[in-house]
């Protein structure tokens, strides 16, 4: 069995449409929307609800980073998004650190994580790719069960948020919404950073054509174990601040469901566009608190919306609305 | 008492033999994942589901229609694999020219269907199921006591394993289906039905999970969830034994059971993270595969 592609569509986004736009409107306008969108949202939904979508958004934004920008399926990001969360709870529960460092740490726990998963499974492409992350996460999972720090079935719960920088009462609603919709913003920033950099570029090149970027001398599996230590980290950060946000940290977001949510957030929302990740988050934070008041199982529910994506509408919502721009200016 | 490598032997030669059963149930499993990869190129999600469905049939047919354990056998793998012919039909065909990871998604929200309507239905917990009459007895091996079932698991994957692989390696559908795995096009060209061929593999596969399932009922249970984690351990099993390789995923799932049964023995916690340790120093060691697989 050779690993050769004989498909008419790759699942990576063609090259004319990368992270790099955002729809046609220029940067600024989009900043400055999203900075809208941010400040108004609490007076139209609940301020929990919103920083969810937030923490999410940012792992979908992270995983999306792998996918969109190199191509690469990851199927193990729980294991950054939860391990971060179970490092940052941990650390403020019994070390008593201030919020801020504990999501730093929660971060680089993730990072070096991504570095150690990373080194194994960039061996491999496609496929192969998602099953070896797939089961590296799945191991972490099962060390998560057996560690006593993690509290086993029970996860760490009662998570103290503390003060950020010492002085900021994170206990205050605010307060906590403008340390979370902070994180958020960075996180988009390094992403948007990353994608439009030298670096970037490179990596576009390696999804599109990776024999090529070899000929030309680049190293790319560096390029793509820095690119995995990246998304990796970043989906750490977003467990981290979630862990601060809800004040636990249990073994659901290291499962390998977690994995496959945040893949059907990105799909949802169109992977491989800037903001889709973040909008397909929205959608189905949205929809699981709406579908919690009904008898209707969540997963099916998910499920359902996973097959209607892969068989109709695979550019997803933000990547439909950009398809149809793009048509409408050639016409 | 008798000590080998500082282990009593009968302790050793008891993990063993449980690690063995274990094994027959990832070679199992890990065999259908192996055949339906080679041929559609798909990872299959909804392996567990089918596995999950094959116990679920033999448990409802049990405790709906009294209708017992041999004939679970037969008509369980028929059902479920009847149901995998709907889904590739249906679904899974129309992603035949799109990247095989659409394929992998697809499946896994199908999984996510299937195990959440039995889920709601069924609860989280297990439901008792006895094995069958001629079977409830013990033997006797002098260094420890083997339930017979135990020992009729063993015997009966070794069977299905073998015959799996005689029908795939020695007959002319095998060749057909081997022809069709290196090159679709080509065997097409020559007038044999290829879309047939696929769904036929497709429902093997998914009938090989549901005899696994008939199999796991009397010592694991029925419930929605059973076949979730195992479902991953037969991943890595089958990048072990080299992906679509059916030698190597047979041997690949015996050897881990009696890896983990080792395991087991030397430190408990290991023995659940054991498969992914090795398939880990699998992909590091070596370049492209580590069995012969069936070319």
């Amino acid at each position: 069995m050779t690993e050769t592609k004989t498909n008419t569509e790759e699942l990576a986004v063609p090259s004319n449409r990368t992270l790099k736009s955002v729809g046609g409107i220029n940067t600024q306008f989009a900043v400055a929307l999203l900075l809208m969108v941010i400040i108004v949202a609490p007076w139209v939904a609940y301020p929990i609800f919103v920083m969810k979508v937030m923490c999410f958004g940012l792992f979908a934004a992270a995983f999306n980073l792998l996918i969109g920008q190199v191509g690469l399926l990851s199927f193990g990001h729980a294991a950054f998004f939860g391990g971060a969360s179970y490092v940052t709870a941990y650390t403020l529960k019994t070390w008593d650190l201030t919020p801020e460092l504990a999501v730093l740490t929660g971060t680089a726990f993730a990072g070096l994580s991504g570095l150690v998963m990373g080194w194994v499974a960039i061996r491999r492409q496609g496929i192969y790719f998602a099953m070896v992350t797939l089961a590296i996460a799945q191991m972490f999972y099962f060390f998560c069960v057996q560690f006593s720090a993690t509290g086993g079935e029970n996860g760490i719960q009662a998570v103290p948020r503390g003060n950020a920088f010492s002085l900021i009462d994170l206990t205050q609603p605010a307060a906590l919404y403008a340390f979370v919709s902070s994180v958020f913003v960075i996180g988009l920033a390094i992403i948007w950073r990353v994608v439009n950099s030298p670096f970037g570029a490179t990596l576009a090149a390696i999804r599109d054509n990776e024999d090529r970027a070899i000929s030309l001398g680049y190293r790319t599996s560096r390029y793509k174990l820095g690119a995995f230590v990246i998304s990796a980290a970043l989906a750490g950060l977003a467990g981290a601040t979630k862990a601060v946000v809800f004040q636990v940290a249990a073994l659901t977001d290291v499962a390998w469901h977690m994995s496959g949510e945040v893949i059907l957030m990105t799909l949802v929302g169109g992977i491989g566009t800037f903001f889709g990740p973040v909008v397909g988050a929205l959608v189905i934070v949205a929809l699981q608190n709406y579908i919690a008041g009904y008898a209707i199982p969540i997963s099916v529910v998910t499920g359902t919306i996973f097959v209607a994506c892969v068989l109709v509408f695979r550019r997803g919502i933000i990547g439909e609305m950009l398809y149809r721009i793009g048509n409408n200016r050639k016409n | 008492m008798e000590t080998l490598f500082g282990i009593p032997t009968s302790l050793l030669i008891g993990q063993l033999l449980l690690g063995l059963i274990n094994g027959s149930f990832y070679a199992m499993l890990s065999i259908g994942l192996a055949v339906i990869f080679g041929m559609l190129h798909v990872i299959n999600f909804v392996h567990g589901a089918f596995y999950m469905l094959g116990a679920f049939v033999t448990w409802a047919l049990l405790s709906y229609l009294g209708v017992g354990y041999w004939w679970a056998l037969i008509i369980a793998p028929v059902v479920v694999g009847f149901f995998a012919v709907i889904l590739e039909r249906l679904l899974l065909r129309r992603l035949n020219d799109l990247d095989p990871l659409y394929g992998l998604l697809l499946t896994f929200g199908i999984s996510l269907i299937i195990e959440g309507i039995f889920q709601h239905f069924y609860g989280s917990s297990g439901r008792r199921y006895a094995a069958p009459d001629g079977l409830r007895s013990s033997i006797d091996l002098g260094f420890m006591v083997l339930p017979s079932y135990r020992g009729f698991i063993v015997i009966a994957s070794l069977a299905l394993c073998v015959s799996t692989w005689l029908v795939i390696e020695r007959t002319r559908l095998g060749s057909y289906l081997r022809a069709a795995t290196e090159n679709a096009h080509l065997v097409k060209a020559m007038g044999i039905n290829i879309p047939l061929i696929v769904t036929g593999t497709y429902a093997l596969g998914a009938a090989l999970a549901a005899i696994t399932g008939v199999l796991a009922v009397p010592i694991y249970q029925f419930s929605p969830l059973m076949g979730q984690n195992l479902m991953i351990v037969a991943f890595a099993i089958v990048v072990i034994g080299g992906m679509g390789s059916i030698r190597g995923a047979i041997i690949a799932g015996y050897a881990l059971g009696i890896v983990e049964g080792i395991a087991k023995i030397v430190y408990a916690p290991s023995a659940n993270t054991m498969v992914f340790i090795l398939m880990a120093a699998v992909l590091l060691i070596e370049p492209k595969r580590f069995f012969w697989g069936s070319k």
